[in-house]
């Protein structure tokens, strides 16, 4: 101990000086190190807040013919971004609604309320929810319970006999189609 | 020679030393106490919890394709893999359970208080880190209920106004569950909140250590700042023990008797699921969460829509900061809870209203019966002696799906009131309104029945009464009983 204190009373004001300039370079050189590191990690985990085109693109439902008129069916279609490993959630189910002609209206699976699979009953012409008791009419318009509003209605298209969707996103209140 | 080696380590690693500091520190003797065994309780799951998920994670493919495949083959092909599955999940339970249980005796023994605001704060944390495990875990049990518990937890959050949707897509890990979306809660189940728990566990621990145990509460004598630590520092001179030996027996006991029980359910009750195949597009499922998560999902269903999403949104925000901040706004005085009434019967209300919650959402009354229509038939006794347009209104009760929300003879939904005596609640006319235009929480069914069927319907609702009791009637046409 007594040796470095002796060696610090000698250490002259420049050695000071430069001992505070390495430290403060030290510091410096890690924060632009952490900052080159950061923006691209944290860019990576925020990726789902960067402004990008809407996601969703058009999907085949299958032939307008096979959706009888005035008939609510259930579809299928492969989610137009899949990843290998996504397995069976990539195929996501829709309410087909033909209400005459080239007339459709394809309701999300998804209740408006929290989420869950509405259920078609053809009978009663109402969806209902196994949830939280959410109930629609045929239309697709709020019946019943708590659901905030009517099911989400995807953008539809006819084009040479097929029927096609805008698909590939959770539909959800802040996006709905 | 074994002594010179043990010496030699001791030395090096100093291991006396941090014993004494740690397991040996002096505890006031009022605290080895049965009401002080769920700190070390719940630690004991976490440890569990630990070495049993690492062994799942041997065996266990975080791929949506393969997830499911995965979580069979250790329920039925690999040699008491389904112990280690029922092992992990009933770990989680008894976690859940006796930290709750923890929070619960830390609060009315006022151990919240100065100066151990810290210690509640990280406690507040270690909460929120395992409620955020026992979801992520569920969601790793890759099944519908998995799928739809994230199509849930989506669907809230999509409320969020602003950035719901980049809310969503991070949560998803996209902008729909899939691959992605697994692997996401995975990472979150496995490295990060894991990593976070022993953090805050080790911060936890630390506090107990430097801001001590809280002794056990004296009616009437209250804590000062400043005046506390003083007394607290005397009361160990003068009634401290080492909490090793001589305060742990009965942590060591509630230890061994925890390990036995979570043993016993896992032998006995085994894992649960997985259920269905996580196939969105089967959808005759009825998504339910795990037992800590049904008071939230049955307060979902109970909420009144017009505040809704408000509470959605700041109900939780709510909830957080008054934990937080609870340690500052009683943080002196009475820590007994014989003087402590507010505190004592905040618990039991908290309690009876997460159980009752809980248990509404397992019994889920609201959601209309999907098979009740096609499943229960209309008891005898509605139907007995009735005329043939009573009779083709029964049919049309049953075909228009009414069973699926409304009971006869105590079968079927109970969306709806019971229809066992609507005949005296209603009148002809207004059965005839309330079928045609809905209301009251009743879709209306005036497009999807014709003038005969309602006219069926209400015929057989009017013979809806007990036989002593009259039907109701419209008290403008005296004359007419019975009739509309």
């Amino acid at each position: 101990m007594a040796v470095t204190e002796n060696e610090s009373n000698q250490t002259t004001h420049s050695e000071r000086a430069r001992r505070r300039f390495l430290l403060k370079l030290g510091a410096a050189l890690n924060l632009l190190a952490a900052t080159l590191i950061g923006i691209p990690v944290i860019g990576y985990l925020l990726s789902s807040f960067r402004r990008g085109a809407r996601p969703g693109s058009w999907v085949q439902l299958g032939l307008v013919e096979s959706f009888p008129e005035n008939q609510t069916r259930l579809a299928t279609f492969r989610n137009p971004y899949t990843r290998p490993w996504d397995g069976a959630t990539a195929d996501i189910p829709c309410w087909v609604r033909r209400v005459g002609g080239d007339q459709f209206q394809v309701f999300a699976i998804n209740c408006t309320h929290l989420g869950c699979p509405v259920r078609w009953f053809q009978e009663s012409h109402l969806f209902m929810c196994p949830c939280h008791g959410g109930v629609f009419y045929e239309d697709g318009s709020h019946a019943a319970g708590p659901p905030p509003r009517g099911l989400f209605e995807y953008k539809y298209k006819v084009e040479n006999g097929q029927l096609w969707i805008e698909g590939g996103y959770l539909p959800t209140l802040s996006e709905p189609t | 020679m074994l002594r010179e080696i043990a010496l030699w380590i001791d030395d090096r690693l100093h291991v006396s030393k941090w014993f004494t500091s740690t397991a040996g520190h002096p505890v006031p003797a009022s605290s080895a106490s049965w009401f002080y065994v769920f700190g070390s309780g719940t630690l004991l799951c976490f440890v569990i919890q630990v070495i049993t998920g690492v062994c799942l994670s041997l065996v266990y493919v975080p791929s949506a394709s393969e997830a499911y495949a995965s979580l069979e083959y250790l329920n039925y092909k690999l040699t008491l893999g389904w112990l280690l599955r029922a092992l992990h999940y009933w770990g989680s339970n008894f976690m859940v359970a006796i930290m709750t249980a923890h929070m619960a005796q830390v609060f009315l023994f006022g151990a919240f208080k100065y100066p151990r605001e810290l210690t509640w704060i990280s406690g507040v944390l270690l909460l929120f880190c395992t409620l955020g495990m026992a979801f992520t875990g569920q969601v790793l049990r890759f099944d519908q209920d998995a799928y739809w518990g994230l199509g849930i937890g989506a669907a809230a959050t999509g409320r969020v106004p602003l950035i719901g949707v980049n809310l969503v897509h991070l949560m998803l890990g996209g902008p729909i569950i899939a691959g992605g979306t697994l692997s996401r809660f995975f990472t979150l189940h496995v490295f990060v909140i894991p990593g976070l728990l022993i953090a805050v566990v080790a911060l936890h621990l630390r506090l107990v250590l430097t801001k001590g145990i809280n002794e056990y509460p004296t009616p009437g004598r209250l804590v000062e700042k400043g005046v506390y630590e003083d007394e607290y520092r005397a009361l160990l001179k003068k009634e401290g023990v080492p909490f090793f030996p001589n305060a742990i027996g009965k942590d060591l006991i509630f230890a061994g008797l925890v390990t036995l029980g979570i043993i016993f359910c896992a032998v006995f009750f085994g894992p649960k699921g997985p259920e269905g195949a996580p196939n969105p597009t089967l959808i005759d499922t009825q998504p339910r969460p795990d037992f800590y998560f049904l008071s939230a999902f049955a307060a979902l269903a109970l909420l009144p829509d017009y505040a809704e999403t408000f509470l959605i949104l700041t109900a939780p925000i709510v909830m957080i900061a008054i934990l937080l901040a609870l340690p500052f706004i009683s943080g002196t005085g009475e820590k007994s809870v014989r003087r402590r009434p507010v505190a004592a019967l905040s618990v039991i209300v908290i309690l009876l209203a997460l159980g009752t919650l809980a248990y509404l959402g397992v019994y889920s009354p609201w959601s209309p019966r999907m098979g009740a229509w096609s499943g229960d038939a209309i008891p005898e006794k509605f139907v007995k002696g009735r005329s043939p347009l009573e009779l083709r209104g029964a049919v049309t009760l049953q075909n228009k799906q009414c069973r699926n929300c409304h009971s006869l003879g105590g079968e079927g939904g109970e969306r709806g009131p019971a229809l066992d005596d609507v005949a005296t609640r209603l009148t002809g006319g207004q059965l005839v309104r309330q079928v045609i235009q809905g209301g009251g929480n009743m879709p209306a069914y005036g497009k999807n029945l014709s003038p005969a069927e309602v006219a069926a319907l209400v015929a057989f609702m009017r013979t809806l009464h007990a036989p002593n009791e009259m039907p109701a009637r419209d008290s403008a046409m005296p004359g007419r009983p019975g009739e509309r």
